[in-house]
C-alpha cells in the first residue's frame, strides 16, 4: 500500500485538474502544482469528486523569491489515494485563498503559517497568531529572520 | 426576555488540568458554556527554526522532546522520514526492537492519560495505580538508552544500542501483569460511576466533524472510524503483526478513555509477537556520520503516535543541515475541536474534555 496511486486515479486526475495544473510523480507522491487563482477550484473538486477528504498537513516554505505552500491530502479511512497539492506565491505579495470552508483543520494550519511564515490568507475566518505572541514583530521561519541570542 | 451577561473564565494557563502551559477562555452564560477560546504558545521553542540550524543527527533530542510522554515514538517518526530522504534501510532487528520500545512508549502515554483523566475528575486514587504500572516502562526505557522520559533511543538505520539481558525477563513479566492491570484500570476508574457520569455522553465528536477537522488517533477510533496508520499505511514492519483496531460508538469522553485502555491490551499482544519472532543480527546499518541528503528532495513520512497522525515534512538543500523541516502535531490539530466539543456543556466538561483529548503541549507549541 506504499505504492503510489494507480494509474486509474492519475487519469482521473488529469480530467479533472485540466491543463491547469501540472502533475509529477515520485517515489512517494503524486504532486500537483497548481497557480493560486486555481487553488480553491481544483480543492474543491478534489474533495467531491476523488473523495480526497482529509488534509493531513499544510505548511510553507521559503525558497528565496517565493513562498511554496504544499497540502498532503488523503483519503480515509480506505487510504488508497495520497497527493500532494503545490502552490507558489510571489514573496511581495504573500497572499493567498484560504481553504478553511473545504477543510475546516486547515483553519489553525493556516493561522500556524501566518505566523511563523507571514503568508496571509483571504477569506479566512481569525486569522491571528496563533503560537507567538500577539505583539510579536516578524516571522521566524523565514530565512531572513534575524534571531537574537 | 430576559438575557444574562456573558462572562469570561479562564482555564489555565497555569492549571494542573490543562496538562502544561494550556490557556482556555470560557465564555459562559450562566452555567452553559458558550464558546470556549484556545490559546496556544506557552511552551513554544520554534524547534523548526532551531532545526535549521542543527544537523540531521543533532536534531534527534529534539524530536524526543516533541511527545516527552511517549519519546520512543516522535525520534521513531524523524529516523523513519530522514532513512526515505536518504534511502537508508534498516536491519531486521533493529525494527523489531524499535517497534518494541514505540508500542511501550504508547502504553507509557496511555497509563498516564487514564490516571490524569481520573485525577482531573478528582479521583486522585486512579494516577497513583497507573503511576506505578508506568514506572515499570520507565525502567526499562532506563535499561536500553539510560534516559527514562526522554529516550533519544533512534538512530538513522537503526537503535543506539541493542536490547540488554535484564530486559527480557522485566518486559515479559510486565506484558504477564498487564491484563491484571486493565482490570484494576476498569475496576476503579472505568466502572466508576462518579467518572461515568462525568464522562458519558459528554463531549460528542461526530465521524463526519473528526475528519473536517484532522482529528486522529484514538479521538478519531472512539468517534467508530476505524482508522490507524500501523493498518492503513503501515511503517516499519508493523505489516507483520496482527492486532485489532478498537473503535468507539458514541465518540464522546467515555469512548475516548474505553478505546485507549484497549489500545493497550493491542499494544502488548504486538510486544508479545515482536518478541517471539525477533531475529538475531545487526542493530544498526552502516549510515554514514555525517548525512548529506541530495539538494532539492522532499519528504513528508507519518506515523501513529500515541496521540495520532505524527508527520514529518522534510525539505533538504545538500548540505548536512535540513533546508525545511515541519512537524505535523497530532496534539495540535486535535485540540482545534476542543470548542466545538465543549459548546453547549458545562464549565466542568472542558476539564474531561482537554483530558480526553489528551493534549501534549510539547507537541502541540513545539
Amino acid at each position: 500500500m506504499n505504492a503510489v496511486n494507480s494509474d486509474a486515479i492519475i487519469e482521473k486526475l488529469r480530467t479533472i485538474a485540466g491543463n491547469k495544473a501540472e502533475i509529477v510523480l515520485d517515489a512517494f507522491f503524486t504532486y500537483i502544482k497548481v497557480s493560486p487563482d486555481d487553488l480553491l477550484t481544483l480543492m474543491q473538486l478534489l474533495r467531491d469528486q476523488l473523495g480526497m477528504n482529509y488534509l493531513a498537513n499544510m505548511t510553507g516554505v521559503d525558497q528565496g523569491e517565493e513562498f511554496e505552500l504544499v497540502y498532503h491530502l488523503y483519503a480515509i479511512p480506505d487510504n488508497q489515494q495520497k497527493l500532494v497539492v503545490k502552490t507558489r506565491v510571489s514573496r511581495d505579495l504573500a497572499e493567498l485563498p484560504s481553504i478553511s470552508s473545504i477543510y475546516p483543520t486547515a483553519d489553525w494550519q493556516e493561522r500556524e503559517v501566518w505566523d511563523l511564515m507571514g503568508v496571509s490568507f483571504s477569506r479566512h475566518p481569525n486569522l491571528v497568531r496563533v503560537l507567538l505572541p500577539e505583539d510579536f514583530t516578524g516571522h521566524p521561519l523565514r530565512k531572513d529572520f534575524k534571531k537574537e541570542a | 426576555m430576559f438575557t444574562t451577561d456573558l462572562y469570561t473564565i479562564n482555564i489555565g494557563p497555569q492549571h494542573p488540568s490543562t496538562h502544561g502551559g494550556l490557556h482556555v477562555e470560557a465564555l459562559m452564560d450562566g452555567e452553559v458554556v458558550k464558546d470556549a477560546i484556545v490559546h496556544l504558545g506557552y511552551v513554544h521553542r520554534s524547534v523548526e527554526k532551531i532545526a535549521e540550524s542543527r544537523t540531521y543527527t543533532q536534531f534527534i533530542p529534539y524530536a524526543s522532546r516533541l511527545d516527552y510522554l511517549a519519546s520512543n515514538l516522535p525520534t521513531l517518526g524523524y529516523a523513519q522520514a530522514v532513512e526515505k530522504l536518504m534511502g537508508l534501510s534498516v536491519p531486521e532487528r533493529a525494527e523489531y526492537i524499535r517497534i518494541i520500545m514505540a508500542e511501550l512508549s504508547r502504553i507509557a502515554s496511555h497509563m498516564l492519560f487514564i490516571g490524569s483523566l481520573a485525577v482531573d475528575l478528582g479521583a486522585t486514587t486512579g494516577l497513583v495505580y497507573c503511576l506505578r504500572d508506568r514506572e515499570r516502562i520507565m525502567n526499562m526505557l532506563e535499561m536500553t538508552s539510560g534516559q527514562r522520559l526522554i529516550a533519544s533511543y533512534m538512530r538513522f538505520g537503526g537503535v543506539s544500542a541493542d536490547l540488554p539481558e535484564e530486559f527480557f525477563p522485566a518486559v515479559q513479566s510486565f506484558l504477564n501483569d498487564l491484563p491484571g492491570m486493565i482490570d484494576e484500570y476498569n475496576g476503579l476508574i472505568t466502572g466508576n460511576e462518579i467518572l461515568q457520569a462525568r464522562c458519558r455522553g459528554i463531549g460528542i465528536l461526530s465521524p463526519e466533524d473528526a475528519i473536517d477537522y484532522g482529528v486522529t488517533g484514538p479521538n478519531l477510533r472512539a468517534s467508530g472510524i476505524a482508522y490507524d496508520l500501523r493498518r492503513a499505511d503501515p511503517y516499519g514492519v508493523y505489516g507483520r503483526f496482527k492486532f485489532e483496531i478498537p473503535t468507539g460508538q458514541r465518540g464522546d469522553c467515555l469512548d475516548r478513555l474505553t478505546v485507549r485502555i484497549k489500545e493497550i491490551e493491542q499494544s502488548g499482544s504486538i510486544i508479545r509477537q515482536a518478541l517471539e519472532t525477533m531475529p538475531d543480527g545487526e542493530i544498526q546499518a552502516k549510515a554514514p556520520k555525517v548525512l548529506k541528503p541530495a539538494k532539492g528532495k522532499e519528504v513528508y513520512h507519518r506515523i501513529e503516535s500515541a496521540k495520532g497522525e505524527l508527520g514529518y515534512y522534510l525539505v533538504s538543500d545538500g548540505t548536512d543541515k535540513p533546508f525545511r523541516l515541519h512537524v505535523r502535531a497530532p496534539s495540535f490539530v486535535n485540540l482545534m475541536v476542543l470548542p466545538l466539543i465543549s459548546r453547549g456543556g458545562k464549565l466542568q466538561d472542558i476539564i474531561a474534555n482537554i483530558a480526553t483529548l489528551d493534549p501534549v503541549l510539547g507537541e502541540s507549541d513545539r
